[in-house]
């Protein structure tokens, strides 16, 4: 094994090469493989479930980036999956079905929305910003249950999805699955050169000791606000995504208590770890749909779990994979 | 004149009931430094408790009596069971937790009562309207809310301030360190105190199930406005989450009543058809933001920490 090991390590990072990255390794080789596994068994559903987890799975990175890595705890979340699926709608609904036009303006609305909400949130701190962000999320709910052109409460069917003009034709379900696939990468690699450069020393600087890095001479409203806005285009652009798998997008999809499905799955998969909130949107939304199947009642048994996970698994799951408490 | 009147009441009646889903929650945050998102939940039992006693016994008041000792005893049952582990957690792990807690609770009452809704339907002796002001008539049952509240209240504030148990939740809502310092049980005080927020909540639940609703998740929509009320009014102040509760309630029921027509006087009919639902939806959250942004400590903020 060592041996094995050993050899790996000239090709292959060695912090990659323990149980953890084992575990995200496989992860993504099984995510890579689901198409195969539906044409093999032509179980179509198994690519609508698993699609729906890679977009979700890039909506917890986006958060995860200003959670974990920035220390905002953002309960408002799933206000930018809104409004990313509904700029994709509206736009839709009034005629504008090329893609080019569409996610571009998903992601620029939520980077928008992120900058007025972060400009009045970042103000405040702890359970405060808790607090105001998920004001603004249930704002934004309210707004969209106003707009009775746009399907008010019973949300809006989208006829079409975003159209690429033959660069890609997202109504092949594969190929959409592996674009997702793709875009999740894309947006972990986002966040780890983020992370891992001076901006992403500066965010996880202010989320240890804010006053230090200001007395330091850094201007850490204006670096966290940069992180928030990133964050939320990257959420939009999930939402977008969303809008296009399900063909629809309603109020629904903001209320508070999707951010906190968001929320369960990046603290799931241990904050401030790149692969974390994808291995805690796999584990939370496969255990959903395993259970589902198996019991009416997967509440009674997905409810204790998250409580024994709050209190126990300090870390989330990649936390218990590297032995102890990460900070 | 007489509508404004009317919707000032109703105002005040969501108000008081708010106060007392605020009181428990802002107590359990202000003293053990808990997010409860749970809250809502004991909420909906206290509801649920009351229509199976209510029904049981055939009595509303017994009905009622017995699902407030029901709702305090779960509360307290709950508090050793699941969220002792979570005390001098931070509270990401208390959103998590309690978060957990909701789905579980939520799935229970569905098995326990099954996916619909039940009623609790009031002695016919409530069912009257009184005159209050010439002219005006009233639902009696949400006279006795509002009054029943207010009598609750000003028990509350005996007992935090006249008692020694009062003394006691006043100085761990300051300085929890020192009063489990200076020797005081402070679990016992915790079971208590999240009890007492227990049953409150289970008040609430029970008092307007008559006239709103009893059906799972019920407790959700209310707790956001239970969180923004003690926002506002400061963490840890039950002064606070009266003033609070009554400033919110207000908003909340004369915006929704008021704002279509005023927005109608100023802009085009259409565009004030559109944005009045939502601006009254969201009146309470911006008032939030609002005092988030000028007085983040809220109105009546307790600790000084």
């Amino acid at each position: 094994m060592k041996a094995a090991r050993e050899f790996a390590g000239r090709f292959i990072p060695a912090s990659w090469l323990n149980p953890r990255g084992y575990l995200t390794a496989a992860m993504l080789a099984g995510l890579a493989l689901v198409p195969a596994y539906v044409v093999a068994t032509g179980d179509s559903f198994a690519l609508t479930l698993f699609t729906r987890v890679l977009i979700l799975a890039l909506a917890a990175v986006s958060l995860n980036l200003i959670m974990g890595y920035g220390g905002m705890v953002s309960f408002g979340h799933a206000a930018y999956l809104g409004v990313g699926g509904y700029a994709v709608g509206i736009l839709w609904r009034e005629g504008v079905t090329s893609g080019f036009v569409q996610w571009p303006v998903a992601v620029a609305i939520s980077a928008l929305f992120a900058l007025v909400v972060g400009a009045l949130s970042l103000r405040t701190r702890g359970v405060y910003f808790i607090m105001i962000t998920l004001a603004f999320a249930q704002m934004v709910y309210y707004v969209a249950q106003g707009l009775d052109r746009y399907g008010g409460d019973d949300g809006l069917t989208i006829g079409n999805r975003s159209s690429f003009s033959g660069l890609i034709d997202i109504n092949n379900n594969t190929l959409f699955y592996y674009l997702c696939f793709a875009l999740l990468l894309g947006g972990v690699y986002l966040v780890s050169r983020l992370v891992n450069s001076r901006f992403g020393l500066v965010i996880q600087g202010s989320r240890s000791n804010e006053r230090r890095m200001r007395a330091l001479g850094f201007a850490t409203f204006r670096y966290r606000l940069v992180c928030f806005v990133i964050a939320g285009a990257l959420c939009g652009l999930a939402g977008a995504l969303l809008a296009n798998h399900t063909n629809f997008i309603s109020p629904a999809i903001m209320y508070w208590t999707r951010s906190g499905d968001l929320m369960v799955m990046v603290i799931l998969g241990g904050l401030g770890s790149l692969f974390g909130p994808v291995i805690g949107a796999v584990t939370y939304l496969l255990l959903e749909e395993a259970l589902s199947r198996v019991t009416e009642y997967s509440g009674l048994v997905i409810g204790p779990a998250l409580l024994l996970v709050a209190i126990y698994l300090r870390g989330g799951i990649e936390g218990l994979l590297a032995g102890g408490r990460r900070d | 004149m007489l509508y404004f009147i009317e919707q000032c009441l109703n105002g005040v009646q969501l108000g008081m009931l708010l106060f007392l889903l605020a009181a428990g929650l802002t107590l359990i945050f202000g003293i053990m430094d808990l997010v409860n998102l749970a809250h809502g939940s004991l909420y909906m039992l206290g509801a649920y408790f009351a229509a199976t006693f209510a029904d049981l016994t055939g009595s509303f008041i017994l009905g009622a009596v017995l699902a407030l000792i029901a709702s305090a005893i779960a509360g307290m049952a709950l508090e050793v069971i699941a969220i002792r582990p979570l005390y001098g957690r931070n509270h990401l792990d208390h959103v998590l937790g309690t978060f957990g807690l909701i789905l579980f609770f939520n799935e229970l009452v569905r098995l326990i009562w099954g996916p619909a809704g039940l009623t609790l339907s009031l002695p016919s002796e409530m069912l009257v309207a009184v005159q209050i002001v010439p002219g005006l008539y009233y639902p009696l049952y949400r006279l006795v809310i509002i009054l029943v509240a207010l009598a609750v209240a000003a028990l509350l504030y005996i007992v935090v301030m006249r008692t020694r148990l009062g003394m006691l939740i006043r100085a761990g809502a300051s300085n929890r360190e020192m009063v489990g310092a200076l020797g005081i049980n402070i679990k016992l005080l915790y079971t208590l105190v999240f009890g007492l927020g227990a049953a409150l909540a289970g008040f609430a639940g029970l008092m307007q199930a008559p006239i709103l609703t009893v059906q799972i998740g019920m407790g959700e929509n209310i707790l956001i406005l239970a969180f923004v009320v003690i926002v506002i009014g400061g963490i840890g102040s039950i002064r606070g989450a009266f003033v609070a509760s009554l400033i919110v309630g207000l908003i909340d029921t004369l915006g929704r009543a008021f704002l279509p027509d005023l927005l109608r006087a100023v802009l085009s009919t259409n565009a004030a058809l559109t944005l009045a639902p939502a601006l009254s939806s969201m009146s309470i959250y911006m008032l939030m933001a609002a005092i988030l942004v000028i007085r983040p400590e809220g109105l009546f903020p307790a600790a000084s920490r």
